[in-house]
């Protein structure tokens, strides 16, 4: 019999539950990250087979993976080349730039590992929100997207694959890229009962774990 | 695309889970409490403690006040309506908050009716005492549950009876063989649909959170050991002696709710907590959560 995956799921606020139920239906082992689990420079996470940041605000996780100690333990991990897949907020703790609504820079605690500048809210408040179908390239033909309060990834650096777009004021932009063990997207997969996108990361994570973990 | 569907107003919610929802009165307490970690807040013009000592009749907050805090912070501003108030709820909704709260912290607009909630694209969340409470929110459209506590009293002990009350009938229609479970139906004063939705999910189809007396990191923490997605704060923020020191004590202690070692380290000497009222000392006639139906 396989071992099954073994994935942290980030649970310090927002949709956990919602990715830990998806995974589970997928077939991995769970468990949610609450703090480090340990004194050293992994923090005891490399057991993991990879990790999963939920949605959320992402001002909240941020200041909450300072004081968990949990932003330097991840930042190393992803490093290693440890598979991880961030969904709306979590699509922001990677980005290596924010900006807000109106374009300016903002400073807040993020992981800054994908080569991306995010802007938050994008699209506007809640009342903007909306849910559509998309195309995303390696995963589905037409995926059940939920986009709330969502961001949009505005500019992309070397090595980023863009997924899939939707139509902007500003012409199509990336809501889904992947930079190597890197995976992240504006909406939120974890809301619908489409596996399609778990599956997809879980499979980035059974490669990286029989290519041995580095 | 479709925008305001029942989807995209839960799964708002669902973002705001194991966060603290903080009641605040200008933008400067809103970026406080941004910057302490809460998930929202609550544009108010009075926080409740306030609004019990002036008495009188309590009303929507005044466009500005709510329109400075939304351009103050960029987590989802929330706001109050009265019970059953239509016209103030367009209000919010066309100033584009992000959530709505139909509040027994507020004087009642309909002795009645609460809003229909189906009828708007912004989400709403509502108090309740009990799972039959809680169930006709839901058939009205709420997109999100709250426990009503008693506001403003810095006392806890009410919300702890919400939260118990609620959990314990949900248990018992998760237990109910079928066909009781319409005459439940009756008995709780809820839409049979929504129950049957409940056992099929084997739980609340929405977010619900602990509202009303919560003071302290400890209270916190215990009304997610009890089983609440989430925490709302009022004044026990900004009534207390620090509020930067006491909101970012009290987003710890929701996320690392089973964790005593975090919560004995943000407990600690975190100065005066807000002033407590005992439930007693209020006249039956002045309890906020009779408010409603």
């Amino acid at each position: 019999m396989v071992t099954p995956l073994h994935i942290g799921v980030l649970a310090l606020q927002g949709a956990f539950r919602e990715h830990r139920l998806a995974l589970e239906r997928c077939g991995a082992k769970v468990t949610e990250l609450r703090r480090r689990q340990e004194d050293t420079p992994l923090g005891g996470l490399e057991k993991f087979d990879g990790i999963v940041l939920p949605g959320g605000e992402s001002t909240a996780m941020g200041r909450l993976l300072v004081d968990r100690g949990l932003l330097e333990p991840l930042r190393a991990c992803i490093g290693r080349g440890m598979p991880v897949f961030g969904t709306c907020a979590g699509l922001i703790l990677l980005s290596r730039e924010l900006e807000g609504p109106d374009g300016t820079l903002l400073e807040q605690p993020h992981l800054g590992v994908l080569h991306c500048r995010v802007r938050r809210n994008a699209f506007g408040r809640q009342t903007d929100s909306f849910e559509t179908a998309l195309e995303v390239k390696g995963v589905a033909q037409a995926l059940e997207a939920v986009f709330i309060r969502a961001p949009l990834i505005v500019s992309t650096g070397p090595g980023v694959e863009c997924l899939s777009f939707v139509e902007t004021g500003e012409g199509m932009l990336p809501v889904a890229v992947r930079q190597d063990n890197i995976l992240a997207s504006s909406f939120h997969p974890e809301l619908t009962d489409d596996l399609r996108f778990h599956a997809f990361f879980l499979d980035m994570c059974r490669a990286w774990r029989e290519q041995g973990r580095a | 695309m479709e925008k305001g569907t029942i989807r995209l107003k839960t799964g708002l919610a669902e973002m705001l889970k194991g966060g603290v929802i903080m009641d605040v009165t200008t933008p400067e307490q809103a970026v406080i409490a941004q910057e302490a970690g809460a998930c929202a807040v609550m544009a108010l013009e009075r926080v409740p403690a306030d609004i019990r000592k002036a008495g009188g009749v309590a009303r929507m907050a005044d466009p500005v006040i709510v329109r400075r805090i939304m351009d103050a912070v960029s987590i989802p501003v929330m706001a109050k309506v009265r019970i059953g108030h239509v016209a103030e709820a367009r209000i919010l909704e066309h100033l584009g908050v992000d959530y709505i709260d139909e509040s027994e912290v507020l004087t009642p607009a309909d002795e009645q009716f609460h809003l229909n909630k189906h009828d708007f694209r912004v989400p709403f969340v509502c108090g309740a005492r009990n799972l039959g409470e809680a169930l006709r929110r839901i058939g009205e459209g709420a997109a999100m549950i709250r426990t009503k506590g008693e506001p403003g009293t810095g006392n806890v002990v009410e919300a702890v009876r919400h939260i118990r009350m609620v959990m314990g009938e949900l248990r018992h229609l998760l237990a109910l063989p079928e066909e009781e479970v319409p005459g439940y139906a009756k008995t709780i004063g809820a839409p049979l649909e929504i129950l049957h939705a409940v056992r099929r999910e084997g739980r609340l189809p929405v977010v619900n959170f602990a509202a009303g007396g919560i003071s302290t990191p400890a209270d916190a923490a215990l009304m997610m050991q009890l089983g609440c997605d989430g925490i709302f704060v009022g004044s026990g923020i900004f009534k207390s002696s620090d509020p930067a020191k006491f909101a970012k004590a009290i987003v710890a202690a929701t996320t690392s709710y089973n964790d005593p070692a975090v919560l004995a380290e943000v407990s600690e000497g975190l100065g005066e907590a807000m002033p407590g009222l005992e439930i007693s000392s209020i006249a039956a006639a002045e309890r906020m959560q009779e408010r409603g139906w």
